[in-house]
């Protein structure tokens, strides 16, 4: 028994202390948390937008097809771009996503961080837009009505009225995204970013140590996920407070 | 018949399906000032779809709808500003479940108006005294029961200070004991000299307040008067008919 546990001291030892490796994983995780923090953002204020063209050429088609106005092409128009939009970044796995971006549109760009935000971010948007599409959808159609009939204008009563309300209603779907998203990170190091798997892999290669660097991989991840959860529960509860 | 005309719909029609139905066939009306119009009529008659028009909440298929002299059919008109002046009032009430009370009513009246948050809270406090809810103004609408729900329903549309009050069955989804304070209010706001157009089931309440009731059956108006006469003397057999039933 004492014996085993010499091993696993020594071997934790060679992986994580000797010729500071360690620093490696701390490098890999802040590089994960950075492109997961950064992606969240553009995901989340591009995937509102997509979802509100969607739902309002979804909601208003009819009453806006009468009126004829010009706003009814644009409407059409931007709701097919998005249409496409979804369609694509859906169906394309997003490693491959992340190589195009890195070696085909961001081919100048050096710092592979930022491309990787660019290529999660845009990757997520598509999933948070179909999300939040399906939370707006879900609001009561009389609450579109109570907005617009005090006199405010579309775009006013999806800021002051629906999206509040959807937020609300979508936030464990948008957690799991947010966890899905910083587990995606983790093919990260196709195009070379050191994330915090990458970091586990370069470990393991150097010491030919494969269990102890990717069990602490592992285990950072879990505990990330599990501290996300919690304080994601925290403000569930809060906004929650009006339904009692 | 007095008052200036302040709402005036001409040769309205609304069809679905290409035609194939025609909730609104060709109506014409008048809403004057300070009148309370009351529209009776039975299930799919249309006059929901009718007062749901007059504020745009239904586009109709072809006529036109004058308020205050301008023609809200008119693509080009701003329908958001007309609507400010034309309060509406749901059978579902509507209240936006994540707002206090307070918050529900002063919303609005800050964003729309740019009144200062004070002042519109001031207000709508008052307007909260005058139908006896001041005490509910931080309570959310879900503490609420449905007859307080449809009387603050009301006082926030009163709150942007409305040319005229549309009520759509207001009191069709309350409990029976609760019908009578939500017809309290509006027989209140009435007496003030709103100018009201209330879609309705309650006869009792087109008969003691409305100054004008029309009765609507397959998309047009079958039938107008006085609550007096409608109710004493109906015209029509297809009016004889529906009375016979709900009375």
């Amino acid at each position: 028994m004492a014996e085993f546990f010499a091993s696993i001291q020594k071997k934790f030892i060679l992986c994580f202390v000797d010729d500071g490796f360690w620093k490696w994983l701390v490098q890999g995780f802040k590089n994960s948390l950075v492109i997961t923090f950064f992606a969240v953002i553009i995901g989340f204020l591009l995937g509102v937008v997509l979802a509100t063209v969607r739902s309002s050429y979804d909601k208003n088609e009819e009453s806006l097809r009468l009126r004829k106005g010009i706003g009814y092409y644009l409407l059409r128009f931007f709701n097919g771009l998005c249409k496409v939009y979804i369609t694509v970044i859906r169906g394309v796995p997003v490693v491959v996503q992340l190589m195009i971006w890195y070696f085909v549109i961001l081919v100048s760009q050096k710092n592979g961080v930022i491309v990787a935000v660019v290529a999660f971010g845009f990757n997520s948007a598509a999933y948070v837009a179909e999300i939040f599409r399906g939370g707006i959808m879900s609001i009561d159609g009389g609450q579109f009505e109570a907005g617009r009939s005090l006199g405010f204008n579309y775009v006013q009563t999806m800021i002051y009225i629906i999206i509040p309300q959807v937020i609300k209603s979508v936030l464990p779907t948008l957690l799991n995204e947010v966890i899905a998203l910083l587990k995606e990170t983790s093919v990260a190091g196709y195009v070379g970013i050191m994330d915090l798997t990458k970091a586990g892999d370069l470990i393991r290669g150097r010491t030919f140590e494969a269990f102890m660097p990717l069990i602490a991989v592992a285990i950072i991840y879990l505990i990330t996920v599990i501290v996300l959860t919690k304080v994601f529960g925290i403000f569930e509860r809060r906004l929650r407070k009006s339904e009692r | 018949m007095n008052g200036e005309v302040l709402i005036k719909v001409e040769n309205l029609k609304k069809h679905y399906l290409g035609g194939k139905v025609k909730a609104l066939d060709g109506v014409n009306c008048e809403v004057h000032k300070g009148e309370v119009l009351v529209i009776i009529g039975p299930s799919g008659s249309g006059k929901s779809t009718l007062l749901r028009s007059l504020n745009l909440l239904e586009i109709p298929t072809s006529g036109s709808i004058l308020f205050d002299g301008t023609d809200i059919t008119n693509p080009k008109t701003n329908i958001n500003i007309h609507r400010q002046k034309m309060g509406m009032v749901f059978q579902h009430f509507n209240l936006f479940p994540n707002m206090t009370i307070l918050k529900n009513m002063t919303i609005a009246p800050m964003k729309l108006l740019k009144m200062p948050k004070a002042e519109a809270e001031k207000r709508a406090l008052e307007l909260l005294d005058r139908v006896g809810l001041s005490n509910r103004a931080y309570n959310y609408p879900s503490q609420l029961s449905g007859g307080q729900k449809q009387r603050v329903a009301i006082v926030r549309a009163l709150a942007m200070n409305p040319e005229v009050m549309l009520f759509d069955e207001p009191t069709s989804a309350l409990d029976p004991e609760m019908v009578g304070e939500v017809l309290d209010v509006m027989k209140e706001l009435a007496a003030e000299g709103m100018t009201m157009v209330v879609v309705t089931h309650e006869m009792g309440f087109a008969r003691e307040v409305g100054s004008r009731v029309v009765f609507m059956d397959g998309g047009v108006l079958i039938e107008e008067n006085t609550p007096e006469e409608f109710f004493a003397h109906p015209k029509s057999q297809r009016t004889v008919d529906f009375l016979s039933k709900v009375l």
